[in-house]
């Protein structure tokens, strides 16, 4: 009965998305109120029908409904409820229907909440959002039914991907997901300017919280699966260049350009078509990510099953999204003029720097990740590694650290060369300083030298723009600015310590033996069955000892009947100056144990770095809100 | 002075030029890693028709031979011989094997060859489930017209 009411939910938003569409274009067409007045509660409604629909699929997992296929394939009856629940959308019907409930949730916000759009082209970005939303209802209800029945019903369901069982994973997809139709929300704002010929600075102050909002969520997003891969897959590595894991990075690279220009759109008047261009393809990066993952073309720890079909589905949806926004961008392009002009040296100029390098590492991610599905449809097979992604835009993202500690030093319109050198004494000193003492007392390898010398200098020039100024009367969203780029600087950090410091031990150890890693001593004290609800495991216990103080840690070796696997669940002590991160092995007959431990030095800063990324965005997300509440409360006094 | 109309357009275009200057770098950059990358992925029988890959980290596919599978006294390394039903190629690797990691199947280990053909590995690819086959190695068995070595 649930899954009936769930199905018959998706139809009828599915109905109303195409009502919704077909009011808007009439309206805009014709100019007539009725219509237009009826597109904002059609948004509405059709938001919570998706939400429904969501509801009911997640209802079914809880209850472990096995006449349903999704649950038998995905679920298991002796699974922790949270697992059940988060299951819902850890299989590829599921996480098509989240896209799409976030997509109406976002629709239904955007007709609740936005009052600074003129009518116009508020209708026609609703318009747009029900294009969007309509091509994944067809995609559900016809190629991927989330509500299929399985006639007969088994007693037990198959389980959910061991390695999916995890609380990061269970909460990562939809973090994504929020940030990928935040995107889209975005690119309806242009279409919808487009659309009404509206592209000017208001236009960018409505459509900039959506993008620092995407933002966020694909920072935190991206920042908890690094962190996850880090522990899950126990390769000690937090970066794989994985194809899934460039399909959230390339949506990310497009969103952090788009947030840059969108500023100078807002405040400068300028950018315009390169604004517009920017959110076709932020959309487009997240719509490609979808169908990287979502196809099954990629080989990748995180992609699901195979299937061209559905692959092919997503490929149409894609050309037709992109090339429909192409087509009225080159057809309204002529109608955007150029706001104003600025000299070169100026913080106008520098944000071009930023979106011009941006762009180049999302060029190279972008071909890195596509080169082996076009080369495979030639017939060549080959694959594209990290060495390639490394060496191409490792280089353009070194100049892009250095450009954004320049950037915010700039002044608006136009700025002096001269007068930017003695603003850049203060980092210089700092990289140099820092530079220097480490070839003194710990030489890394000339990289990571570089790497954490440029993170001093971004550090430095990061927090610059506080000084002088009074602390408490600095608008939040400059303390955003601060905060974000200084979250870069120390990721960067941490990226270049983890590569120059990490200390790796591999070995054999039987009962007792002391083995040495890094600062460390570790023993193995002992090996023991454990059994948690759905598996059990061997797990060691390992003292690790330094400088006199001790503790524990317990890695294991899990073995999951339903279905059959074994996976391995690091264990990780984290302390102020790194990570001591241990794995264990199989045993060899003989009384030892595999055991491989590894210290790494200020490993944490890399996710630390990308925490204070998105809280940046979050407090300019704030302090954008809270002026805009402020003008309008004084606008409505006066 | 000029016309502001005018400096609004000579500005347009020196940032499509700086623009199209970016995508181009962009496209040369990646062209030349490319290169070097063209054949990041090995069979055991590809090193017979392209020379031995010495300077740099690659990964090497295909099966894993029957009873070919060594544990060294050491406890932590394991030498095995991967096969493509045409060649063979010795890899070693110290640490902890993957689950799935047994005789007669896929296997593809991330390192680089050594002088005398052999491979040292440093790592070798888990996946998610018995069915899984790189698409890559799928592709030199289908060429190789061997399934089973």
């Amino acid at each position: 009965m649930i899954a009936e009411a769930g199905l018959a939910a998706l139809w009828f938003a599915a109905a109303l998305a195409a009502l919704q569409l077909a009011l808007a274009a009439l309206g805009l067409a014709r100019g007539q109120p009725q219509p237009i007045a009826a597109v904002r509660p059609v948004a509405i409604v059709q938001g919570a029908l998706a939400v429904a629909a969501m509801a009911a699929l997640i209802a079914l997992f809880l209850a472990s409904d096995m006449s349903v296929k999704l649950v038998v394939e995905n679920s298991h009856a002796a699974k922790p409820w949270i697992y059940k629940f988060a299951g819902a959308w850890g299989n590829h019907e599921g996480s098509m229907l989240l896209w799409v409930t976030i997509l109406g949730l976002a629709g239904g916000a955007v007709a609740i909440c936005e009052r600074r759009l003129p009518e116009r082209t508020l209708i026609a970005t609703l318009g747009a959002q029900a294009g969007i939303a309509l091509g994944f209802y067809a995609f559900l209800l016809f190629a991927s039914n989330p509500f299929a029945r399985l006639n007969p019903a088994p007693a037990n369901g198959l389980g959910l991907n061991p390695l999916l069982q995890d609380p990061g994973l269970a909460f990562h997809p939809p973090t994504l997901y929020i940030g990928y139709v935040g995107i889209s929300v975005a690119f309806s704002f242009a279409v919808g300017a487009l659309v009404t010929r509206d592209v000017g600075p208001a236009f960018a102050r409505a459509m900039r919280p959506w993008v620092l909002g995407a933002w966020i969520f694909l920072t935190l997003g991206i920042t908890a699966g690094s962190y996850w891969a880090y522990y899950e897959l126990g390769w000690g590595g937090w970066w794989f260049w994985d194809p899934v894991e460039n399909a959230s990075l390339m949506p990310w690279l497009a969103a952090t350009a788009l947030l840059h220009s969108v500023t100078v759109l807002a405040t400068r008047d300028g950018l315009r078509a390169w604004t517009v261009m920017l959110a076709v393809v932020a959309f487009s990066m997240s719509m490609i990510g979808t169908f990287l993952v979502r196809s099954g073309i990629l080989t990748s720890v995180h992609a699901f099953a195979v299937d061209p079909e559905r692959g092919a589905f997503i490929l149409v949806l894609l050309a037709l999204y992109i090339g429909g926004a192409l087509a009225l961008f080159a057809a309204r392009i002529g109608t955007v003029r150029a706001g104003t002009t600025f000299s070169f040296v100026s913080r106008e100029g520098g944000l071009v720097i930023n979106n011009l390098l941006l762009s180049v590492i999302l060029g190279i991610v972008l071909i890195g990740t596509l080169y082996p599905l076009i080369a495979a449809s030639f017939g060549v097979q080959l694959s594209v590694g990290p060495p390639f992604f490394n060496k191409a835009a490792g280089p353009i993202a070194l100049a892009l650290v250095v450009a954004m500690a320049i950037g915010p030093l700039l002044r608006w319109r136009r700025d002096d060369a001269s007068a930017l050198l003695d603003r850049l004494i203060w980092p210089i000193a700092a990289a140099g300083f820092v530079g220097a003492a480490l070839v003194v007392l710990a030489p890394p390898g000339i990289l990571p030298l570089f790497g954490i010398a440029l993170a001093a200098g971004l550090a430095v020039a990061s927090v610059l723009p506080l000084v002088g100024r009074n602390l408490l009367r600095t608008p939040l969203f400059t303390w955003g600015m601060v905060v974000a780029h200084l979250g870069i600087a120390v990721s960067l950090a941490g990226m270049a310590c983890d590569s120059a410091y990490t200390a790796e031990t591999l070995v054999a150890a039987t009962v007792g033996q002391p083995v040495r890693v890094g600062p460390y001593v570790v023993k193995l004290d002992g090996i023991k069955p454990v059994v948690g609800q759905n598996w059990s495991a061997l797990e060691a216990r390992l003292s690790a000892t330094r400088d006199g103080d001790t503790i524990v840690l317990r890695p294991q070796s899990r073995y999951f009947s339903d279905p059959v696997t074994t996976t391995s669940e690091s264990a990780i002590a984290t302390q102020w100056d790194g990570q001591l991160y241990t794995v264990l092995g199989q045993a060899d007959g003989q009384g030892r144990w595999q055991l491989r431990l590894w210290w790494k030095p200020f490993v944490t800063l890399i996710w630390l770095g990308g925490v204070l990324i998105a809280l940046g965005g979050a407090l300019s997300l704030v302090g954008r809100w809270r002026r805009e509440r402020r003008t309008a409360v004084r606008e409505g006094c006066a | 002075m000029t016309a502001p109309g005018w400096q609004a357009k000579h500005q347009r275009l020196t940032l499509a030029l700086l623009g199209v200057a970016a995508l181009v770098a962009a496209a040369l950059l990646a062209m030349s890693a490319l290169k070097d990358q063209a054949s990041f992925f090995y069979a055991p029988s590809d090193v017979r028709k392209q020379g031995l890959p010495l300077d740099r980290a690659v990964r090497l596919g295909g099966m894993v031979q029957a009873g070919s599978i060594r544990r060294a006294p050491d406890g932590v390394t394991v030498h095995f011989v991967v096969g493509d039903g045409i060649a063979t190629t010795p890899v070693t690797f110290a640490g902890i094997t993957p689950d799935l990691f047994r005789e007669r199947s896929g296997v593809v280990a991330e390192g680089r060859f050594n002088r005398d053909g052999s491979f040292t590995a440093t790592n070798l690819l888990a996946k998610h489930d018995e069915k899984y086959m790189p698409p890559e190695l799928a592709g030199k068995m289908h060429e190789t017209k061997t399934l089973e070595p």
